[in-house]
């Protein structure tokens, strides 16, 4: 097991490192000051309290997207479904932020409920379907999205915009639905700490419950699981409550913790991002938070380095492309892994 | 209701169900080939992207349509490559192969275009070139049908082509036969002989080569310039497409025109006051009872048996 871990600690690590690499090289080709924006990348998201408010700022939303997707990796499936359902659980949410009135902090519980339950309505559908009839989550939770996508444009365009602003938003949210900051001097919300709760929620499920257990046995050997009387089909449905909840409630999140109105005029790009987090980590509910803030830390830099220097922030993407690929691609180094493992057995 | 049928059977809508249906024909056809060859490209959003880029800017640089559009073809298709390369080579799942893609297909756009065009937005600062329409002698001459086929953008044609080749492809061809067999059952194929590796390679760059097509016709001929995320969503159309026809080259293509249809459609709705963003989903929801209402039958056979 040491050597295991240690394995995909270094993996993990050298991917991480190329993709900084490639930064470099992104920005020593575009820029006519490399080492200055070198320096702007890799330093200055850490020079203010500001900019490292931002890195945890935008890091609260993957974190939330990647325990979703880690749950459902977990379990062998690959639904793409947080896309619609950040999307969704955003706009049920902001309903409820902009026409429910309760006393204080009554109110976000509520926004979050809605936003939660939203979650797990999406994704119980592309859940169901499998569980009960083996139809392809993927592509299910693929159309949920364009569903949700088209529904909650309804929803905006007929029924929450407000007509006094030129641009797409809604009515503003009541001030006593927004989550608070908690660190003055950043915009760091309250969603920060929901998310860690998420994830330590996420982690007690899956390692210390007898359900987790299913779910880990489900996606590592399906046929072994439902020999040893696991039934397959609950956990699968289960896995996509955990994770519609867990999406929903950090879609309405960000919106209450970043934004006074509903402000996404597309699907925000989350839900992939997810992918992306719940990799870097392994599927590992603590890793999603760490793995969340290194892709912060990145993308801050990047905006830094397109605001202070001359390489565009979209950089970022290039980034983000190679980190997933290379760490797929370490199904590649599995085999040697493997054999190495087996080795260091054999002579033990 | 008279004033939906006025704005329906015009020869302008019609002939802009053919032009709104060409990139999802393409992508869809893409989609059709990979799957069947047990390797779903979800890549086909960015593919296009990349190709669209790809075709807007070497036909600026080279002032020539026709390289620009080969370009478009031999960028989409390396991309595709790369696909390929990781998910056979190096074992990368690939479906997070695809959203890597996209990821970089979406971003490294922009990237570029800032480069170039010194431009977020729109590529508009480059004089890129559009591909001719052709006027197809005596279909023009006839009366609305002349004004519904005639005059598209070349790539329209070549659209309907792409289709009839992968059905040809699949149907008649030993390469077809191989794509289905790697496809249907991995093992078998590879007990007689057939290289899944290389099957596999050669069914993702064939849907980079339809979607560098569908990129570029995006921007050098549905409109002559290239603008951030201006795929808007068809790749996954065009998978949807291909789910509800069945991984079949012609159910995919009709399915493809629905959706053309549908797209069309929500046009005249919206210009009417009726709510476009809820029609717009309706294929989606088609696509979805469809594919239950398949599942189910497949579970009830799978049961009985």
């Amino acid at each position: 097991m040491g050597r295991e871990k240690t394995f995909s600690i270094i993996r993990t690590a050298v991917s991480m490192m190329a993709a900084v690499l490639v930064a470099f090289v992104i920005i020593v080709l575009v820029s006519d000051q490399p080492l200055e924006s070198i320096k702007i990348f890799l330093l200055s998201p850490f020079s203010s309290l500001r900019y490292v408010g931002n890195i945890i700022e935008t890091a609260i939303p993957l974190i939330f997207s990647g325990l979703a997707m880690a749950v459902l990796f977990q379990t062998g499936l690959f639904n793409l479904g947080g896309e619609g359902v950040f999307f969704m659980a955003g706009i049920v949410g902001s309903m409820a932020a902009i026409w429910f009135d309760l006393p204080l902090l009554l109110l976000p519980f509520l926004c979050l409920l809605a936003g939660g339950i939203t979650g797990v309505g999406i994704m119980l559908v592309p859940g169901v379907l499998r569980a009960r009839y083996g139809a392809n989550e993927m592509v299910t939770s693929l159309m949920m999205n364009n569903i949700a996508y088209g529904v909650g444009c309804y929803i905006l365009n007929n029924i929450m915009r407000d007509p006094a602003v030129s641009s797409l938003v809604s009515y503003k949210y009541r001030s006593s639905s927004l989550l608070p900051t908690i660190i003055s001097g950043t915009r760091i919300h309250f969603g920060l700490i929901i998310a860690i709760l998420c994830a330590v929620f996420v982690y007690l499920f899956m390692y210390k419950t007898k359900g987790g257990y299913k779910l880990r046995a489900a996606g590592t050997n399906p046929e072994f699981a439902k020999y040893s009387g696991i039934n397959v089909k609950k956990v699968i449905v289960m896995v996509h409550v955990l994770a519609g909840a867990v999406a929903g409630i950090g879609g309405i999140v960000e919106c209450l913790g970043m934004h006074k109105r509903f402000e996404w005029s597309s699907l925000p790009g989350y839900g992939f991002d997810g992918a992306m987090i719940a990799m870097l980590a392994n599927n590992n509910p603590f890793g999603v938070i760490g793995a969340a803030l290194f892709v912060g830390y990145l993308r801050v830099g990047a905006d830094l380095v397109n605001r202070f220097a001359d390489v565009p922030t979209e950089m970022i993407a290039i980034l983000q492309s190679i980190i997933i690929l290379l760490i797929s691609a370490e199904k590649f180094l599995n085999k040697h892994k493997q054999r190495f493992i087996e080795r260091g057995v054999k002579y033990e | 209701m008279n004033e939906f049928l006025g704005l329906v059977f015009t020869s302008d809508f019609l002939y802009s169900i053919l032009r709104v249906t060409t990139p999802l024909l393409f992508a869809a056809m893409a989609a059709v080939i990979s799957d069947v060859a047990g390797v779903p490209n979800i890549a086909l959003e960015g593919l296009m992207l990349i190709g669209a880029f790809a075709g807007m800017y070497f036909s600026y640089l080279t002032g020539s349509a026709f390289l620009g559009l080969l370009m478009a073809i031999a960028i989409a298709v390396g991309a595709a490559g790369v696909l390929a390369f990781f998910t056979l080579y190096y074992k990368t799942n690939i479906i997070l192969g695809g959203i890597a893609i996209n990821s970089l297909a979406s971003g490294g756009t922009i990237f570029f275009l800032y480069l170039t065009a010194n431009d977020k937005g729109t590529s508009v600062a480059l004089a890129s070139k559009v591909l001719p329409k052709v006027h197809i002698p005596l279909i023009k001459d006839i009366p609305i049908i002349g004004s519904v086929l005639s005059g598209h953008n070349v790539l329209t044609y070549v659209s309907i082509l792409a289709v009839v080749f992968t059905y040809l492809l699949l149907k008649r061809t030993s390469l077809g036969y191989h794509l289905r067999a790697v496809g249907e059952k991995k093992e078998a194929a590879e007990s007689v002989g057939i290289s899944v590796a290389k099957t596999q390679t050669t069914a993702l760059l064939l849907s980079g080569l339809m979607c560098g097509f569908g990129g570029a016709f995006m921007s050098m001929g549905y409109v002559s310039w290239f603008s951030r995320d201006m795929i808007s969503g068809r790749g996954w159309i065009a998978l949807a497409a291909e789910a509800m026809g069945m991984q079949t080259a012609l159910g995919s293509a009709a399915a493809s025109l629905l959706f053309g249809v549908a797209d069309a459609l929500s046009n005249v709705f919206a210009t009417m006051g009726l709510p476009s963003d809820l029609v717009k989903t309706i294929p989606y929801i088609a696509t979805l009872g469809g594919l239950t209402l398949f599942s189910v039958r497949t579970y009830k056979k799978v049961i009985k048996n």
